[in-house]
Formats: C-alpha cells, structure tokens, sequence
C-alpha cells in the first residue's frame, strides 16, 4: 500500500546489518608504556605531564608532575634526563626538550607559588628521615603526603644535601632549591638541623619513631696517595664544592689541576675557574669517549677554557710541580703505564675520584649488610633490619639527584605499605611504545627549541647560572613536540578513518570506543593511529 | 592564511583528523561528532574499504557545505552495490540510482528539476567508480563538463573493475594484474601506454573547477569538496581509494597505499579552474616506486628479475608527473 510501482518492500537501513560478524581480529585501546617514562628513574609520568602542559595547562601539568617528583625546578636543571635519550622523537627529527619543559614547569609554579596539597588524613604512624638530600626530601613528601607524621635529621646546616654542597650555583640558583625544600616543608614535615644522627637505633627509640630511612648520601672524597711534598696543597672536589656554600672562598692559586673523569671533576674544574684560576686542567687516565662526566658538561667546560690532558695520572706532588704518567690504552681499553713522565705546574691539585659514605650511624644495627661500603637493600629498599629502609647514594645505585629522588618515591610507598603491615604490589608495566608501534607520518616536523646559554666570558668570571630557560611561546611549543607514545591525544584519527563508521566519539577528555557490532575488524584505525594506542587481538571464534 | 597553516604549530594536528587543541570550526568535517555519516555503518563493502571511507569523506564535506542540502546521484558500481542491496540503504541522504553510464546526466535532470521547482539551495552531486566514470559514463561526462551543467562529478578511482571480479579499467595503472590483464606473456599485467587521464580531460573542458585527491589525505579532500561546492556549474573531483580485494592489499594498508601513491609521485594531487592549474600538493617525504607496488599482490610479478625494467617505466612515469606537476621542491614538508 502506497508503495512506488514494483516496489514490495519497504525501504530498510543498512543498520540491520551487524558487519561486525565479519571480524577476525578486533582493535582494542591500550595505554602503552612511553620510553621516557620508561627511562626515568624518578618514575615520572612524563607524557601525561607534557598532555595537559601542551594544552596550556600548566598548573595541572604541574600537579601531574609533582605526583612523581617534588623538585621540578631543580630536576629541570641538574636532571641528566635518561628521558630524553629514550624519546621516540629522536628518531623523527630530535628527542623533545622534555628537561627544559620540566624546568618552566618547575619556575612557574614558584613564580605563581602553587603548593602540594596536604594529606588528607593523617595516620598517626611517624617516621624519622635521616638526611636532607633529594632523597630524603623526596621520601619525606611522600610519606607526608600520605599522612605520616615526618621528622627529617639532617647533619648539615642547610637543607639539600648534594644539591647545596655538591652541585655548583651556576647549575642550580640556590632561591630555586630553597623555594622548592620550603614547599615540602610546609607540608608539616619538620626539618631538624645541625641534628647528626650518630646511632639509628637510639635516635628512633628516642624519639618514638615507627619506621626509618636512611638516605646520608656520600660526603667523604675519596682520597689517592699521591706522594708529596710539604708545601704541596692537595684537597678533594666535595670539600671544595662544600666550602662554595660556605662565607671564605677556597685560595686554589692561578694553576688548578683536577684528578678524575666524572662530572664532579668538571664541576670542581668549572668552579676553579670562576674563582679565577688561569688555568684549570683536568687530568685523566683514560679518554674523553670513555669519560664517566656527560658529554653536555665536558662540552660545556671546554668552552669556558678548561682544558683536558687526557690517558695521565699524577704520581706525585711537590710544591707547584706535579709529575704525571702518561698512559696508553690496552686492547681491553684498560689504561697501561708507559714509563714515560712529564711535569706539569700547578698550584694546587683536586681529587675528584669518587665519594665515600659515612656509615658510622650504622653501628650495633643488627641484619645490616655492607657491601663495597655502600649499604645493601631488598627490591623494597629495606635493609636487612626491618623497618629501617635507605636510599640515594648511600645504597647501590648510579648516584643522581634523579635516582635520589626516584628512591624516596619508592621508598615511601614500601614504608607506607609495611607501617600498615602489608606490601607494596607495583601496578603492572604496560608494554613499550616502541617507534615501530606508531606512525610518524601525522607528526609534523618541528625541531627541538634550543635554550639560551649565559656567555663564556660571564661563565668563566661568575657564578650565575649557565644555561636559560624556555619562556612560555617556546615552552608550549617544546611540549607540542611530544608524540604522545602509546597514549591517546584524542586526534580523532581512528573515528575518521573507520571505513564502517564504527569508532564511537564519546567526547573532550573521554576518548573512544568501539562499535563492534560493525567494525570489520580491517585494522585502518590501529595502523592509522599516531601514537600506538590501538591494538589489534585475534578474535575468539 | 589556510587553515593548515594555522594548524602547523600545533605538531600533532597538521595532518590528524582531528586537534583536541583547535577550536571545533578549525578542526575536520570528520572529527565532528554531528558530521552527517551520509553513508553509515552496515554497508556490505569489504573490509579496509577505500571507497566507502572515500564516499563518506566526501559527502559528509559536501553535506556541511550545503546545509544538508545534497542530492546524489551514483554510478553502477561497488559503492551502489554495497550500499543499497534491495531493500536495504546505507545512505543518509536522498540518493538516486539509474543506470552505469549514465549518472551526470541523471544529476544534470535533478538540477534541472531543481532549477525549476525553486530549489536553488538543493544541489546535485554525482558518483561513480572509475568503471562508471571513465569507460561506461565518459559520453555522459564529457556532455555534463561540455554544457556547463551545476553537478559535482566525483569519481572514486580505484583502479578497475572490482565489484564484477577485477576486470581492467581505462584507469587501471600499466603493470597492473587484474583479470583481464593477467600476469603472464611478454607483457604480464596492464599494458603500457594504454588508458586516460580523465582528470586532464576533465581540465582541457575548461570547466570552473577540476582537482584530485586521496583518502590519505583528509584535510585536503574537504577543503576541496566544501570549495567545490561553492562553486556552480560543472566541477569534477577524481579520488583515489585503494582497493584491498582488487589490489591484493592487506585491509589495513588502504590509507598506507593512498599515501605512498601520493609520495611516490604516481598519484599527482592538484586543483585546477576554467583549464589552468592553479595548485599542487607537494610530496612530503619522498619514496620510490617500489614501496608503493610491493605491499600490492596484482604488482608482485615485477618484483623478479625481470619486473626490473618495468619498474623502472613506472618510477618514471612517477618521474613525469614530479616535473609535471613540480611535487617535489626544496620546501619540503608540505
């Protein structure tokens, strides 16, 4: 009835028709796991962070990022940021500036002076923190954030640790890191000074604590015997860079010789010249390629002069003459003596040759195992007494302010766990973005922002700090560069390529979800995706 | 400043669907949640179809450009088939189908019928594949472009035959393997120096408005629907949609394929009005012939020994339409 001529049926839509039988395989949404939050040893969650800072949110972004890590701006200086070596992008143009975002994150926040928010309850358990370095502050935060009651002893007169004695000022502006430990300070967690903790066990007892983590670091340089005259000044790179922080600067003379290769030799060799050495030369056994320091920083201190006698080592000292050996490489790349000799003037000489821990806190704890002079801990950073746990440089571990801080996060989560009597379970680790997963082609090219650097006459006479930061247009464009790994940016890139409209938009913030009663199953959108966060999984038929 | 340029600081935007980070009007017809879906889900096309994807790209542009206001008329071909099995429709817009050969002029009737009944916002659009477009429908065409009628031609190109089993097509690439050009003989696969370029012809009518296109590139496609339609009188688009089934392409390599024709310089990407060409898409990241023909089962008889030299024919037509059309320069990054 009232149907056009030869027509019997009545017009139907195709929905009737569930497509979705067809499939073999089905897409599915995963998170992957990004490769500089696989490389950081703060546990950062990077590409969350660079998110909500590409999109102008910077407060959130910095929330993000201090969920992580309470030091952004100090991070965002001294960090060696393993992130970036990691970055997908590296390997479209180059890896993005995550170190120099982290930084304007980290200088926002101060400038606008956002704090933590406090625990939300508090748990009545208390925990005594010896030491005020990056990983006590970090483990300090932490647990205060989940509401333990936090007394940190720390033995110097300031705060900070490695990152005040031991990091020079015009890598870190010593307002930054002071505007940074007083934000974890106002969370409620009490900072006891000049307070050295000579016996663990009686200092908890004392004062009623329920659990400890040690986190002393490793003050004492480690000293060579070098033969030497009298007259000779021989002194180590941690005493020097700790008297920087003190109100007489160190008499190094106009000749400053460095022994070692690792980026305290560079930090003592940089230092020695803005106190107006001539010549600051750094001696080394081996060579530059086989050099412990950065790369960044040799670079960086050969412009301001330094300069470098590389395969030497100093056998001796008399007053303004050290007589160094020159070395040659085996075929194992072990430096050999050669037996050939040469001097070379020097008013002083600096050991920079590693750094010792000062266990002596340790004394009468039972279970505790020593080892190689650092002490040892389980996965959970206990040591072998329980309920006394430790971190930073004072455990096994490369020694960074970021693996410091990495170990108070850890740390905190197994105290927090066992004061309650239970176990941390580490949530499990999503597969790599690896750059094979994604597809590079929607990424426009956009090279990296390069950051101001003070010039080298100001870097060889002062103290004021060597490298700039982004400001906001190059800060969000930097963020903007991000690939977003594994992660879904919501480019709507699956919802339009779907050839049977079977990609469900369900709005800002909310990503997407299948329509399996149509998708085919034809694997466009997971090959069509950016970033990698669809996966295509046989069907169960 | 287009909008692409507006879009270039955003580096994960310039060549996405959609930018979480624009403003809605900057962003894609496809990337909006009340895009039309003119052909919606449960079409019979294969899976990884380029056609569908092709279809509704375009209409869904077409249909935000005239408020709704769309009447297609479709070709015999795939896109019939597998969007109307009596009586069943996947189209969410009136649609019209007559006969293979002979859709403008069908589309040229409902302009007419537009015209007079007053309806002069309701416009015509007509489709077809490259069977429909450049064998069977070409008198047709060529009398719509001739006339200076007000339809939008478009044809999905996608290389041959493939709804009746693959047959060769005017459009169909030399080299190519289809069941009517099989693989075999001293010549295995399409002859060379064979088929037309309709899009040319369409150019040499002199008509207001004649492009290009891929489904590999969205942003491009709709620019070029929505400007079409601003435009009256005869206007052509040729898009090309691989075809998994026809070029023995895994189903998720439909846009991969789009994309590498497009770089590889075998698929040159223009625009051009009343018979000049006015723009050309520059190739972005360069690649041989050989990327292009490799994931392709009806090209695998020219990955031999003795293929050698007839990819080096292809890779030089490529070469033809790179001076041609000038798709690479030092600019780079299109």
């Amino acid at each position: 009835m009232g149907r056009p001529y030869a027509i019997t049926l009545d017009v139907g839509s195709s929905l009737a028709n569930l497509t979705g039988s067809w499939r073999t395989e089905r897409p599915v949404y995963v998170d992957r796991l990004p490769p500089c939050n696989n490389a950081c040893p703060a546990g950062e969650n990077i590409q969350q962070w660079l998110y909500h800072a590409e999109s102008g949110d910077y407060e959130t972004a910095w929330r993000t990022l201090t969920q992580d890590n309470p030091l952004p701006a100090v991070m965002g200086r001294v960090c060696y940021h393993p992130c970036e070596g990691a970055c997908n992008r590296a390997q479209i143009d180059e890896a993005v500036g995550i170190n120099s975002v982290e930084r304007f994150l980290g200088d926002t926040a101060i400038r606008n002076g956002w704090t933590f928010a406090p625990p939300q309850a508090e748990t009545g358990k208390r925990v005594l923190i010896v030491g005020a370095g990056p990983s006590g502050l970090s483990a300090a935060y932490h647990l205060r954030r989940m509401g333990h009651a936090i007394e940190i002893h720390e033995a110097g007169p300031f705060a900070g640790g490695m990152m005040r004695f031991g990091i020079p000022k015009y890598r870190l502006p010593r307002d930054v890191l002071d505007a940074e430990i007083k934000r974890i300070t106002d969370l409620g967690v009490t900072l006891k000074l000049n307070s050295k903790v000579n016996r663990i066990i009686d200092s908890m007892k004392a004062g009623k604590f329920d659990a400890a983590f040690l986190a002393v670091g490793a003050h004492i340089g480690k000293r060579a015997y070098i033969p030497a005259g009298s007259a000779a000044k021989i002194l180590d790179a941690v005493s020097l860079l700790r008297s920087m922080e003190g109100e007489d600067r160190p008499l190094l003379g106009r000749r400053v010789v460095v022994y070692g290769g690792g980026n305290t030799a560079i930090d003592a060799a940089r230092t020695a010249k803005r106190l107006g050495a001539t010549e600051a030369i750094i001696v080394y056994r081996r060579t530059r390629d086989r050099m412990p320091a950065h790369d960044f920083e040799v670079e960086e201190a050969l412009q301001e002069g330094i300069m470098m006698k590389w395969l030497s080592t100093i056998k001796r000292m008399d007053e303004g003459v050290l007589t160094v050996e020159k070395m040659q490489l085996d075929e194992k790349g072990f430096p050999q003596p050669t037996g050939e000799f040469e001097t070379l003037e020097t008013d002083s000489l600096v050991l920079a040759l590693g750094q010792d821990v000062d266990l002596s806190l340790l004394d009468g704890v039972l279970g505790l195992e020593i080892k190689d002079g650092v002490v040892q801990v389980d996965t959970n950073m206990m040591t072998g007494h329980a309920g006394i746990f430790a971190g930073g440089d004072m455990v096994p571990s490369e020694r960074t302010v970021t693996v410091g801080v990495g170990h108070g996060k850890k740390a905190a989560r197994h105290i927090d766990a066992w004061l309650r009597g239970e176990a941390y379970i580490a949530p499990e680790r999503h597969e790599l973005a690896s750059i094979d997963k994604m597809n590079s082609w929607y990424y426009a090219d956009a090279p990296k922002t390069v950051r101001p650097m003070l010039e080298v006459v100001r870097r060889q006479s002062t103290f004021e700090e060597v490298q700039g930061g982004l400001d906001e247009t190059n800060a969000l464009y930097e963020a903007r560069r991000c690939l977003s790994c594994g992660n879904c940016f919501e480019c709507d890139n699956c919802y339009g390529v779907c050839p049977d409209n079977a990609v469900i938009k369900l709005g800002p913030g909310k990503r997407f979800r299948f329509n399996y009663d149509y998708c085919k199953g034809c694997g466009v959108c997971a090959q069509e995706c950016p970033c990698g966060a669809i996966k295509m999984i046989p069907e169960e038929i | 400043m287009d909008a692409t340029q507006k879009l270039h600081f955003y580096q994960k935007g310039t060549f996405t669907v959609g930018n979480r980070l624009v403003s809605e009007e900057q962003r894609s017809v496809q990337a909006s949640t009340d895009r039309s879906n003119a052909l919606t889900c449960g079409h019979r096309a294969c899976q990884g179809c380029g056609e569908a994807l092709g279809a509704r790209y375009a209409m869904d542009a077409a249909m935000r450009a005239t408020g709704g206001n769309v009447i297609a008329v479709n070709a015999t071909g795939c896109l019939e088939v597998f969007t109307t099995p009596y009586p069943e429709t996947s189209w969410q817009t009136p649609w019209l189908h007559s006969l293979f050969g002979n859709a403008a002029a069908v589309a040229t009737g409902v302009a007419a019928a537009m015209r007079v009944k007053g309806r002069h916002e309701v416009r015509a659009l007509a489709q077809g594949g490259d069977g429909g477009t450049t064998d069977i429908g070409f008198g047709c065409l060529s009398g719509m472009f001739e006339r200076n009628d007000d339809v939008l031609y478009i044809c999905y190109d996608n290389e041959a035959y493939m709804n009746t089993g693959v047959q060769r097509s005017s459009a169909t690439p030399p080299a190519a393997r289809t069941a009517t050009t099989p693989a075999m003989g001293p010549q295995p696969g399409n002859v060379f120096g064979t088929g037309k370029n309709v899009p040319k012809i369409a150019v040499a009518h002199g008509i207001p408005y004649v492009a290009t296109a891929t489904v590999a590139d969205l942003h491009d496609l709709e620019r070029k629907v929505i400007k079409a339609m601003g435009i009256h009188g005869a206007r052509y688009l040729h898009i090309h949609v691989p075809c998994p089934l026809g070029w023995g392409a895994a189903s998720h390599d439909t846009i991969r394929l789009a994309r590498l024709a497009v770089e590889c310089g075998l698929f040159p990407v223009f625009e051009a009005e009343h018979g000049v060409i006015t723009g050309c898409r520059k190739i972005r990241r360069q690649v041989p012939v050989e990327e292009y023909l490799k994931p392709q089962r009806r090209f695998a008889h020219l990955f031999t020994e003795a293929g050698k030299e007839r990819i080096g024919h292809l890779q030089a037509l490529a070469d033809r339409n790179i001076a041609e059309y000038h798709l690479v320069d030092a600019e780079g990054d299109g």
